[in-house]
Order: structure tokens, then C-alpha cells, then sequence
């Protein structure tokens, strides 16, 4: 019962991120956040940022290496987690 | 019943797509404060992470469950803002994953898990910055908590759906990180015509409309997690909520 509802939750989910892939199919879909940081230089063509980031991911691959990376960490420990409770409980139920 | 629900909730979801904006939304990008914003901030945002921490000391200490479930809200917040999501505006970003932190353990200690995020993709990712990180732990790690315990408490008094309360919390809490930053931004930066409130507008256009369906998205997923929770460690949710004091 639990389960098919987180199912059909983890369906919809999926659904409301493939409806824009398909409804805008023109757009950039960029990731950058250069549009707040155009709309800041209309505002203030003299802003300068004072500091530039310590380290930059030198290219596009390098940073989805870290970004996947991030992620893999994250479901790791998820499903580590889940896992040990589940089986956990079977235990005390035996 | 069901269906008319989820049709109502499609027509208003396409209605959405008639928003033009092409545009970004994630944090605060590295050097875009000036100096005296960035200072405020970080004053704003330590005795949040100096609590936090305390309050995470004592809830963990010597308790391995404990400890097991804070990790599980840090790797939620991990894996959530990892994925950058396309959204109807024609451009993508990221949820938060703090509103799990939030609604079990309280705001300040998702506040410090916010942190440590921040910080792993400030360094490794240039995403957002290092002198910009008290303005983003604010944005994501302060306000959005706040919110997303305040509508948890609200709602889960009384006999509502306890998926509802947390679908809403985590929601707008999801919501609230980004327009706390669109107001960052336009108290900085404000417009030459029509001063911080025309600033903040437009960049509430850019930051908190790509953010809804991602805010539904983290909402949903949220749901999942405690659905799983209330299945396998009832007894740490029951000790959790009598630290928050839930009746």
C-alpha cells in the first residue's frame, strides 16, 4: 500500500520535470545563474564582484563529475540507511 | 474524486507555462554582495549555525538512531540540491532538501546542515560563494527551516493529513529560500526607477517563479522520506517529536 503510493509520488515527480523538456522545447535550459547577474549589471554597470570563486571545476564534464558525485554520496547514505532499518525490524520481528 | 483533483491540478500547472521568463534561479553567485551586505549577513546568520549546533550536540550525543537519522536529513539535503531540475520557465534549478531537517529536528539544525552543503559547493562547485555563504545559509538554511517547521507546526495540529502538512512545509520552504533571496538581492541592488521594491520584483521573476514546480517537487519527495520513516523508525519519530513537544 505504502509502497505503491511512494510509486506513484516518485511518478508524478518525475512527470512535472519531463512537462517542461517537452512543452518549452526551445528554451536553453541553462543552469547558470547569469541572468540575475545581467539583470545586476543593468542596475549597477559599475559593480565589480570583489571576489572571484577560489576554485573553479575547469570544465562542463569536471563539474557534472562533482555534482554526480554529490548526489551519489547523498543516495548512498539514503539507501544505506533504509537498508540497515528494514532489516533491522525484520529482525526484531522474527 | 481523485481524478478531478489531479486534473485540476494540471490545468493549473500548464496555465503556468504562459509565464515568459527564460531565466535562472540558485544562489547567490560568488562576489555579487557588496561588501557591507556580505558582513551583515554573516552577523545575521552565526548565532543560527552557533544554536544549531549546540542543540545537535545534545539531541545526538550518544544516541546512534539519533545520529543515523540527522545523517539522513545531511544526505536528503545532498542528493536534492545535486539535482538541477528543468522548470516551465524554459530554465532549471535546484531544490533545497532542508524541510526534512526542518520538520524533524527543528530550523536550527537544518540551518547548520544548510552550511555544510553551502560550503561543499561554494569550494568544489563555484556554485554560490564564499562571501556570499552567510547570505545563502540565511536564504536556504534560516528562513526556508523557519517557514517549513512554522507551516509543519501549524498544520499538524488537529487531525490533518500528517503527507499534507509535510508536503506544504517542505514546499514553501522550498519556496521561501528563494524569495529571501530575490529580496537579498534587491535590497542590495536597488533599482535606479521604482527603488528595492521594482528591484526585488524583477528578481523575484527570475529566482522565485522557476522554483514552484521544483518547490511541489522537493514537496512530494519529502512525503516519500517520512513515509518510509513512519514504516521503519517509528520510535526515533516518537522521540523526536517529544524534543520539538508535539501534542
Amino acid at each position: 500500500m505504502m509502497f505503491k503510493r511512494n510509486l506513484l509520488i516518485i511518478f508524478i515527480v518525475i512527470i512535472l520535470a519531463i512537462i517542461p523538456l517537452v512543452v518549452k522545447k526551445d528554451a536553453e535550459f541553462g543552469g547558470a545563474d547569469g541572468l540575475a547577474e545581467e539583470y545586476i549589471n543593468t542596475l549597477d554597470p559599475d559593480y565589480e564582484p570583489w571576489f572571484n570563486s577560489i576554485w573553479e571545476p575547469p570544465s562542463g564534464e569536471i563539474e557534472s563529475l562533482l555534482f554526480a558525485l554529490q548526489a551519489a554520496i547523498g543516495s548512498g547514505f539514503i539507501f544505506y540507511f533504509f537498508g540497515y532499518y528494514m532489516g533491522k525490524r525484520r529482525r526484531m520481528a522474527d | 474524486m481523485k481524478n478531478k483533483k489531479i486534473f485540476l491540478f494540471l490545468s493549473i500547472y500548464f496555465l503556468y507555462f504562459l509565464i515568459p521568463n527564460n531565466v535562472y534561479a540558485m544562489h547567490i553567485m560568488e562576489g555579487f554582495l557588496p561588501v557591507k551586505w556580505t558582513i551583515i549577513w554573516f552577523i545575521v546568520s552565526i548565532p543560527f549555525i552557533l544554536i544549531g549546533i549546540r542543540r545537535m550536540n545534545r539531541i545526538c550525543k550518544d544516541d546512534i538512531n539519533m545520529k543515523m537519522l540527522l545523517g539522513l536529513c545531511g544526505a536528503f539535503v545532498f542528493v536534492l540540491s545535486s539535482l538541477k531540475i528543468p522548470s516551465v520557465t524554459g530554465s532549471c534549478s535546484h531544490p533545497t532538501g532542508v524541510g526534512l531537517g526542518a520538520i524533524l529536528f527543528g530550523p536550527m539544525i537544518a540551518s547548520v546542515l544548510a552550511l555544510i552543503v553551502l560550503i561543499f559547493q561554494a569550494l568544489l562547485l563555484a556554485h554560490g560563494g564564499i562571501t556570499t555563504l552567510g547570505a545563502n545559509v540565511f536564504s536556504m538554511g534560516i528562513a526556508g527551516p523557519i517557514a517549513a517547521y512554522g507551516i509543519y507546526k501549524l498544520f499538524s495540529k488537529g487531525k490533518k493529513s500528517k503527507s499534507l502538512s509535510i508536503f506544504l512545509a517542505a514546499a514553501i520552504g522550498d519556496l521561501v529560500t528563494y524569495i529571501v533571496t530575490s529580496i537579498q538581492l534587491g535590497v542590495a541592488f536597488p533599482s535606479e526607477i521604482g527603488g528595492v521594491i521594482a528591484s526585488v520584483t524583477k528578481f523575484l521573476s527570475i529566482f522565485a517563479v522557476t522554483q514552484i514546480p521544483l518547490a511541489i517537487s522537493e514537496g512530494l519527495l519529502t512525503v516519500i522520506v517520512y513515509n518510509l520513516l513512519t514504516q521503519y523508525n517509528k520510535d526515533e519519530l516518537q522521540q523526536l517529536a517529544a524534543i520539538r513537544g508535539d501534542k
